[in-house]
């Protein structure tokens, strides 16, 4: 599924003393199969951003007249399409559409609420069913879970453990598990990887490489890692003060350090060695991934090309 | 005389060991970086050294004073902790309330209170803010209000127990920098523990923890440039020593280092030299 948003704007408290204006006229298109990366400091509309794709935030054209917020008139009107589904439109299954984009938010280990490993990652899959379908059974709900939980990376026997005895690593497995178990065509995750140790986190992106692609057609991450971008993003969306200010691969991106750096954003690694290796006369033309920069270092050794 | 000092501690959940013989000390007015992979034993060591956790056997000193029943609450005014939740750790919905709430809770005298808010958000950089809602505050900000409550009570040693991990880069550099201030101008004894390999940077002294044991210690700088040794003990090497290491792997003679404008120095030479 094909997502595509045109000049959406969003306002918090609108017509309030406190009104914010979060986004303010956000285009941007990724494409089905992108693992893509958005990026930019807290509070510059990332969060609000990614809520619009599953309906968490609605466009106020797409509910009922007495639920519009006041003084909506004045938000111009905004496109958002995530593939069939229609954002702007009220007769929208806003139910289907949440079970076809997944949304993993920041630290979801801290949702974790069932009793058991098995029944918390089964329960989208009971609460999802779509209009005038059948209920899954108990075997399919079974074999469900028995899939996700293995994608995911954890051992059967975790089935039947309280989600509250295992390592945070493993609780965020059975959390992005819950999520996956609807098959959703899309997965959004905001800042996956936080707050993990280094392995953890490599071990989540390696994850999250796994689901892409068979399980999960496009995979959007939100990240303040820009290591993790650089190696994993196909392309990136730079969001600053409710506008995405550039859209590009990382390989592009990063090449433009100097702009990254004067939103007060962080570039990797490889781009700051990239940078430091220019100062001593030495260009390196690599796509920012760290084996890339590698290969590319060490042709250029003895005074290769 | 050490701030910390564990002498052959065991503790265990009810399982296996978690910390087994552990002898372990941090010097009065010492930075030190705790390092390790999960359930090595890092946080443990942590609740350990407050009295949250009740060591099996051995020793724990806290100023020389032994921490036991009789003296853990004379140990916890002495020893603060900040964890890595800062929604967690916040009580009141008003900034000075929330620093003031363990400083009422020792039943310091009024005025004393007032003078210790001001001390306390002073030295995080928060002063401003005294009288905002703590839930419209940023990450950063809200952990430097709750290291802010833990300063009112004048600990002598402060523990971060990954402080740091929910926060953004920016909420990152602040807690760094206040830490960093707080060890070297208030002469508070810090121990950091953390997965971020730039922070123990900052710090006069680096352990490794692995299985309830210190298996490596030194200077921060030291320690990362043993790489293969650290991979050992499950700790990922930071980006600059993976780097570092292929670079080695595909013949070019660079050493481990932190230092990005040392690296290219290095990748310069190689690459001038030859040509």
């Amino acid at each position: 599924m094909r997502i595509v948003a045109e000049d959406l704007t969003y306002i918090y408290n609108p017509a309030s003393p406190f009104a914010v204006k979060a986004l303010n006229g956000v285009s941007l298109t990724v494409e089905e199969g992108e693992f893509f990366g958005i990026i930019g400091h807290t509070g510059s509309g990332k969060s609000t951003f990614v809520q619009h794709l599953n309906g968490l935030i609605r466009l106020p054209s797409s509910l009922k007249k007495r639920k519009r917020p006041r003084g909506w008139k004045n938000i111009p009107p905004a496109v958002l399409k995530v593939g069939d589904f229609d954002l702007a439109d009220p007769k929208t299954d806003f139910r289907a559409l949440r079970k076809s984009v997944g949304m993993v938010f920041q630290y979801p280990e801290y949702q974790l609420f069932a009793e058991t490993v098995k029944e918390d990652v089964a329960f989208g899959l009971k609460n999802f069913t779509e209009k005038g379908k059948a209920k899954p059974t108990d075997e399919e709900i079974a074999a469900a879970v028995k899939d996700a939980l293995h994608v995911v990376g954890l051992d059967e026997g975790i089935a039947e453990q309280s989600p509250f005895d295992l390592s945070g690593g493993q609780r965020r497995r059975v959390a992005i598990a819950g999520v996956i178990v609807t098959r959703p065509e899309v997965l959004v995750l905001d800042e996956p990887a936080a707050g993990l140790d280094p392995l953890g986190k490599r071990e989540i992106m390696e994850l999250l490489h796994r689901i892409h692609g068979d399980w999960c057609k496009t995979v959007v991450i939100v990240s303040h890692d820009m290591d993790e971008i650089a190696e994993n993003c196909t392309r990136v969306a730079v969001f600053s003060e409710g506008r995405v200010v550039r859209c590009a691969p990382p390989a592009e991106l990063f090449k433009d350090a100097a702009s990254l750096l004067a939103l007060g954003l962080d570039i990797p690694l490889t781009a700051k060695l990239t940078l430091a290796l220019e100062k001593r006369g030495i260009s390196i033309d690599c796509d920012y991934t760290m084996k890339d920069f590698v290969r590319r270092v060490l042709a250029r050794k003895g005074g290769g090309q | 005389m050490n701030a910390i000092e564990f002498r052959g501690v065991d503790f265990s959940y009810g399982g296996d060991f978690c910390i087994r013989g552990l002898n372990f000390s941090v010097g009065e007015g010492e930075f030190v970086a705790v390092l390790g992979h999960n359930g090595s034993g890092k946080s443990t060591l942590a609740r350990l050294a407050n009295g949250i956790l009740r060591a099996d056997a051995g020793e724990i000193r806290v100023f020389d004073t032994i921490l036991d029943d009789k003296h853990l609450f004379d140990v916890r005014k002495q020893v603060g902790v900040v964890f890595q939740n800062p929604d967690n750790q916040t009580v009141a919905s008003i900034v000075e309330d929330d620093v003031a709430f363990g400083a009422e809770n020792v039943a310091l005298p009024r005025e004393e209170i007032g003078r210790r808010i001001e001390f306390a958000l002073r030295a995080v950089g928060m002063e401003e803010a005294r009288k905002s809602t703590v839930a419209r505050l940023s990450g950063g900000q809200k952990q430097r209000v709750a290291i802010a409550g833990v300063l009112a009570l004048k600990p002598r040693v402060m523990i971060l127990d990954e402080s740091t991990a929910m926060l953004d880069p920016r909420g990152r550099r602040e807690i760094a920098d206040v830490v960093l201030r707080l060890n070297k101008e208030e002469k508070i004894t810090v121990v950091l523990i953390t997965h971020f390999m730039e922070e123990a940077l900052l710090a006069d002294r680096a352990v490794v923890m692995n299985r309830g044991e210190i298996v490596m210690e030194g200077k921060p700088e030291e320690i990362f440039a043993r790489s293969e040794e650290l991979l050992t003990y499950n700790l990922a090497l930071p980006r600059i020593g993976l780097i570092a290491k292929s670079l080695r792997e595909g013949g070019m003679s660079v050493k481990d280092t932190l230092d990005i404008e040392k690296l290219a120095d290095e990748i310069a030479e190689e690459i001038v030299c030859g040509s």
